[in-house]
C-alpha cells in the first residue's frame, strides 16, 4: 500500500516536473542576421557549440544566416513569422539596439522581442596616433570642448553608428555641448579608419578594443581611454578608463541573444538560464579569451532593462545630433 | 630580399594540400570556361564567386581558386580559337589568326602545344613582373589620404574607355548606372537611407555579387537562347604532336617579347589582356616582317598573342592588388570578391592582408605550372567538351550560379534580383552598353563618394584639397591622359585590330 502510494506520488511528481521544466528537444535554430563570418555569425556558432558540449540541449544548434538591413530582416522575420517559436534564438549586439533606437527597422521597436542575455562584450576605445599632441583623454576632450571642429574622428561605422556614438557619449560626458559639429569620418571597417589615424590624415580613432589591439601593440596607436567601468583584464590592464580620467562614459559593444516575444514562459526561463550557465562555463571563458571578448553579463533579470536603457540613451543622442527628428 | 621572404610565406600558404587542390580545381574549371566560346574569364570568375561562398572557403583559398580560374581561362581561350576559329574569350582573338590556319594544315596539336607553352612563358613573365613591381607601388600606401584616393578613383573611371572602347558615351552611361545602383542603401556619411522605399532587403544596398552574376552569367544564357540554340559542333580531331624541339627554341624570343609587352599592357589601368595579345602579335609581325608567314599558320603567330595575353592577365593584377583599381574586366570581378571577403581594396592590402596577396601571387606561379601540365595531356578532353551543345551546358552553369547565390543569403529576393539583373544585362548588351563599367561604378562609386566627403570634411569644405598634393596631381594628370588618349589612339588601334581580324569575333 505504502509502496503503491509512494510510486504514484513519484509518478505524479515526475509529470508535474516535466510540465514545469521545459526543455528543447531536437533541432534548435539560431539566426545570425548577417552573411557567414562576422560577429553575429560567431555568436550563433560558438554559443551553439558550447551549449552542445555542456549538454544544455540534446540536439544540435543550427545556425541560419539571414542577412539584410543590418539585422532588420531577421528582426522582422522573428516578429512577424516566428512570434511563438520556443526553439529560436537570434544573435544581437549593440548594432541591433542602435538601429532600433534610430528607427532603422521601420515600424518595429525593442519591445517586440524578448531579450535573453549577454555573452560578453567588446569595449569602446578612443585613440590617437603615436605622434599626436594629445597625451590623455582630457587633453583631447578639452580641445573638442573649446572648438568642436578642431579634432576629427575616424571610425568603422556609418554616421550615427556605434563608433560615432562612442565619440558623442564621451564628448557629452566631458561637457562638450556642440555635438553635431564634431567631425566624424566613417570608413568601411575599423582597420581602414585606424590607418588613416596612424598615417596622420585624421586626428583620432574611435572603435573597439579588439580592432585597436594590433596597432596598439605595434606602438603606432596610443589608446587614450577605454570606455568601461573598470580596467580591462590581462594585457589591456595598462589602459586607463574614461571614468578614472573624470569622464563618465561607458560603451560596451555587447553580444547576446533575443528570442520571439510569444514563446512560452517556460521556454524563456530555460533560455535565460541556459545563457547564464553557458556564460559561467570554463568552455565559454576559453572561447571569449581566444576571440578577444571581455566579460560583460548583466544579471538575468536586468538584461532586458539594460537593453531598453541603451536604446533610450542612443535615441536621445541621435536626436541631439539631428539624426532623428 | 624582403619580397622573397614574403613570396616564401606565400608559397607556404599556396602549397598546403587544401589550397593546392583548389588551385588545381580552379585551373581546370578555368580552362574549361575559357575554351567555351562566349564564356570568358569575367563570366567564369563571376560564376565561381558564389561557389566559393557556398563552400565556405577561407579568404586566401577563395582568392586562390578565383585567380586560378582567371589564369586558366586565359589558357583555355586559345583552344576554340585554334580549332574553331571562334575565340573562347576576347583576348584569344588574335590566336585565331595563325592558330586556325595551322589547324587546317593538320597541325592543330602543334598549335595547341606551342600556345600552351607560350601561355606558360607569358604567365611566368607576368607573375615575375607582378612580384617585382607590386611591392614598389604598394610602398605609396600610407601616403594616401582621402584626396589622393578620390583622384585615384577618378583615374580608374577616366581610363575605363580603354577597357571597353567603342562608344565613350556608352561607357559613361554604363558607369553612371553602376554608381546609381551603388547609392541604394544606407549612406554611411550621413546615416540616412537612400532609395530604399522602406523595403528591408534594400537597406544594406544591392549586393554586387548578384549584379555581377546576373549581368554576366544570366545575360549570357539569354544570348545563347536567342542566338545559338541547337546542336553542338562536330567533333574535332587534334592529331599527333609533330612539334620539333628546334621549332620550340625558335619561338623563345617571340614568347619573351610577347610576355613582356603583354605585362606592360596589362599594368596600364584600362588596357587589359586583349590589348596585350594584340600588340604582341602586331609587334611580332613587324619585327619578323617578311621572314614570317603570318596569317597562314605561322607558329610564332600563335606563340606571340598567347604569351601576350597571359602576361597581361598577370599585369592586370598589379593595379588591382596595389591600388584597388582593376586593370581589366575580370580583375574588376576579382575585386568584388575581395570586397565581399571584407578586404578593402587599395594600397593597404599589401600590409594588412599580406598572406592573401602573396598567397595569390604564389598560387599564380603554381597555377601556371599546373596549367601547363594539365593543358598538354588533357587537351583532348577539352576538345571533346567543345562539342557538348550549349543547350545542355549553359543551363548547368546557370543552375550553379543560382544555387551558389541562394546558399550565400538564403533569400529568394536575391534570386529575383539576380534574374532582373540578367534581363537588364541582356538589354544593355543589345544596346552595346558595356557591362564592366557598371560593375566598376558599383564597386568604386561608394569609395569615391566616401573619400570625396572625407576630403571635404578634413579641409572644412575647401575643394582645392582635391589637387593639393603632388601625388593627387599626378593621378589627375594620368586620368586626363587616360581620357584623351583612347579617343585619339583608340580608333587607330581598333581599325588595325579589325583589319587584322577579317572574321568578327563572336564573343564580347
Amino acid at each position: 500500500m505504502l509502496i503503491k502510494r509512494t510510486l504514484s506520488f513519484v509518478a505524479a511528481a515526475a509529470v508535474s516536473m516535466s510540465a514545469l521544466a521545459w526543455e528543447p528537444s531536437g533541432k534548435v535554430e539560431c539566426i545570425a542576421p548577417s552573411d557567414p563570418g562576422g560577429g553575429w555569425d560567431f555568436t550563433c556558432r560558438s554559443a551553439g557549440n558550447v551549449m552542445q558540449e555542456l549538454g544544455l540541449i540534446d540536439g544540435s544548434v543550427q545556425t541560419v544566416n539571414m542577412a539584410g538591413a543590418g539585422g532588420g530582416v531577421a528582426y522582422a522575420h522573428t516578429v512577424s513569422k516566428r512570434a511563438e517559436e520556443n526553439k529560436l534564438l537570434v544573435a544581437a549586439s549593440t548594432a541591433t539596439t542602435t538601429r532600433l533606437a534610430q528607427k532603422q527597422f521601420p515600424g518595429m521597436n525593442a519591445d517586440m522581442v524578448t531579450w535573453v542575455g549577454a555573452l560578453g562584450a567588446d569595449y569602446g576605445v578612443i585613440a590617437v596616433g603615436k605622434d599626436s599632441e594629445y597625451k590623455n583623454l582630457n587633453d583631447l576632450m578639452d580641445a573638442v570642448s573649446a572648438d568642436p571642429r578642431s579634432v576629427k574622428f575616424a571610425g568603422g561605422s556609418a554616421r550615427g553608428g556605434w563608433d560615432h556614438l562612442k565619440v558623442l557619449i564621451t564628448a557629452k560626458a566631458a561637457g562638450a555641448d556642440d555635438l553635431p559639429r564634431i567631425p566624424y569620418l566613417s570608413y568601411n571597417n575599423g582597420g581602414e579608419a585606424m590607418t588613416q589615424v596612424v598615417g596622420g590624415q585624421v586626428d583620432a580613432f574611435t572603435g573597439d578594443i579588439s580592432e585597436a589591439t594590433g596597432f596598439m601593440e605595434s606602438g603606432d596607436l596610443r589608446v587614450l581611454a577605454v570606455l568601461a567601468d573598470e580596467r580591462l583584464p590581462g594585457k589591456f590592464n595598462h589602459i586607463p578608463t574614461a571614468k578614472e580620467q573624470g569622464v563618465e562614459a561607458v560603451g560596451p559593444n555587447w553580444r547576446g541573444f533575443y528570442m520571439p516575444k510569444g514563446a512560452d514562459e517556460a521556454a524563456r526561463e530555460y533560455w535565460v538560464n541556459a545563457v547564464d550557465t553557458l556564460y559561467a562555463s570554463e568552455e565559454w571563458k576559453k572561447v571569449m579569451k581566444s576571440n578577444g571578448l571581455i566579460p560583460f553579463h548583466p544579471p538575468a533579470d536586468k538584461f532586458d532593462e539594460f537593453v531598453k536603457n541603451q536604446v533610450q540613451e542612443i535615441e536621445q543622442l541621435s536626436r541631439e545630433i539631428g539624426l532623428l527628428k | 630580399m624582403e619580397t622573397l621572404g614574403f613570396l616564401m610565406e606565400g608559397f607556404a600558404v599556396a602549397l598546403t594540400p587544401y589550397n593546392l587542390m583548389f588551385a588545381l580545381l580552379g585551373a581546370f574549371v578555368g580552362t574549361l570556361i575559357g575554351c567555351l566560346p562566349g564564356l570568358g574569364p569575367a563570366n567564369g570568375v563571376a560564376i565561381m564567386i558564389p561557389l566559393a561562398f557556398t563552400l565556405g572557403l577561407p579568404p586566401e583559398t577563395a582568392m586562390i581558386l578565383l585567380t586560378s580560374v582567371y589564369a586558366g581561362a586565359m589558357y583555355g581561350g586559345r583552344i576554340s580559337s585554334i580549332l574553331l576559329n571562334i575565340p573562347g574569350d576576347e583576348p584569344a582573338m588574335m590566336t585565331c589568326l595563325d592558330g586556325y590556319p595551322m589547324a587546317q594544315k593538320g597541325r592543330a596539336a602543334d598549335a595547341l602545344a606551342i600556345s600552351a607553352i607560350a601561355s606558360f612563358t607569358g604567365g611566368l613573365i607576368g607573375t615575375v613582373g607582378l612580384i617585382m613591381l607590386a611591392p614598389i607601388l604598394a610602398k605609396f600606401a600610407l601616403t594616401f589620404g582621402p584626396a589622393e584616393y578620390f583622384a585615384l578613383f577618378m583615374l580608374a573611371f577616366a581610363t575605363l574607355g580603354g577597357i571597353t572602347g567603342k562608344n565613350p558615351m556608352k561607357t559613361v552611361i554604363a558607369a553612371t548606372i553602376g554608381i546609381m545602383i551603388s547609392t541604394v542603401g544606407i549612406d554611411i556619411a550621413t546615416g540616412t537611407q537612400r532609395y530604399t522605399f522602406d523595403i528591408l532587403e534594400l537597406y544594406e544596398g544591392i549586393d554586387f555579387i548578384l549584379a555581377i552574376v546576373g549581368l554576366f552569367a544570366i545575360s549570357e544564357l539569354l544570348f545563347f537562347v536567342e542566338a545559338r540554340i541547337g546542336g553542338g559542333r562536330k567533333k574535332m580531331s587534334v592529331g599527333k604532336i609533330t612539334l620539333s624541339f628546334k621549332e620550340l627554341v625558335h619561338t623563345i624570343p617571340t614568347q619573351l617579347r610577347g610576355g613582356v609587352l603583354g605585362f606592360i599592357a596589362g599594368v596600364l589601368p584600362g588596357a587589359g589582356a586583349s590589348l596585350g595579345s594584340f600588340i604582341s602579335y602586331t609587334l611580332e609581325k613587324q619585327v619578323l616582317g617578311k621572314k614570317g608567314t603570318f596569317g597562314e599558320g605561322d607558329i610564332r603567330g600563335v606563340a606571340a598573342p598567347e604569351a601576350g595575353n597571359n602576361g597581361a592577365s598577370s599585369g592586370a593584377l598589379v593595379p588591382m592588388l596595389t591600388l584597388g583599381v582593376p586593370g581589366s574586366g575580370t580583375t574588376a570581378v576579382l575585386l568584388a570578391m575581395l570586397i565581399s571577403l571584407n578586404i578593402t581594396p587599395g594600397p593597404l592590402m599589401f600590409t594588412q592582408h599580406a598572406d592573401i596577396v602573396w598567397g595569390v601571387i604564389a598560387a599564380l606561379l603554381i597555377g601556371n605550372v599546373l596549367l601547363l601540365i594539365i593543358n598538354i595531356p588533357l587537351v583532348g578532353f577539352f576538345v571533346r567538351l567543345l562539342s557538348v551543345p550549349p543547350m545542355y551546358l549553359l543551363p548547368i552553369v546557370t543552375m550553379v550560379a543560382f544555387v551558389g547565390v541562394y546558399s550565400i543569403s538564403h533569400s529568394t529576393f536575391d534570386l529575383y534580383f539576380m534574374v532582373a539583373f540578367g534581363v537588364g544585362g541582356y538589354f544593355l548588351r543589345k544596346l552595346e552598353i558595356p557591362l564592366v563599367p557598371i560593375i566598376l561604378g558599383l564597386l568604386l562609386g561608394p569609395e569615391m563618394e566616401k573619400n570625396l566627403g572625407h576630403a571635404l570634411i578634413l579641409s572644412d569644405g575647401d575643394w582645392t584639397v582635391l589637387w593639393s598634393s603632388p601625388l593627387a596631381i599626378g593621378f589627375w594628370l594620368v586620368a586626363g591622359l587616360g581620357l584623351v588618349l583612347p579617343t585619339l589612339v583608340g580608333p587607330i588601334l581598333r581599325r588595325r585590330m579589325r583589319a587584322a581580324l577579317k572574321e568578327g569575333p563572336v564573343s564580347d
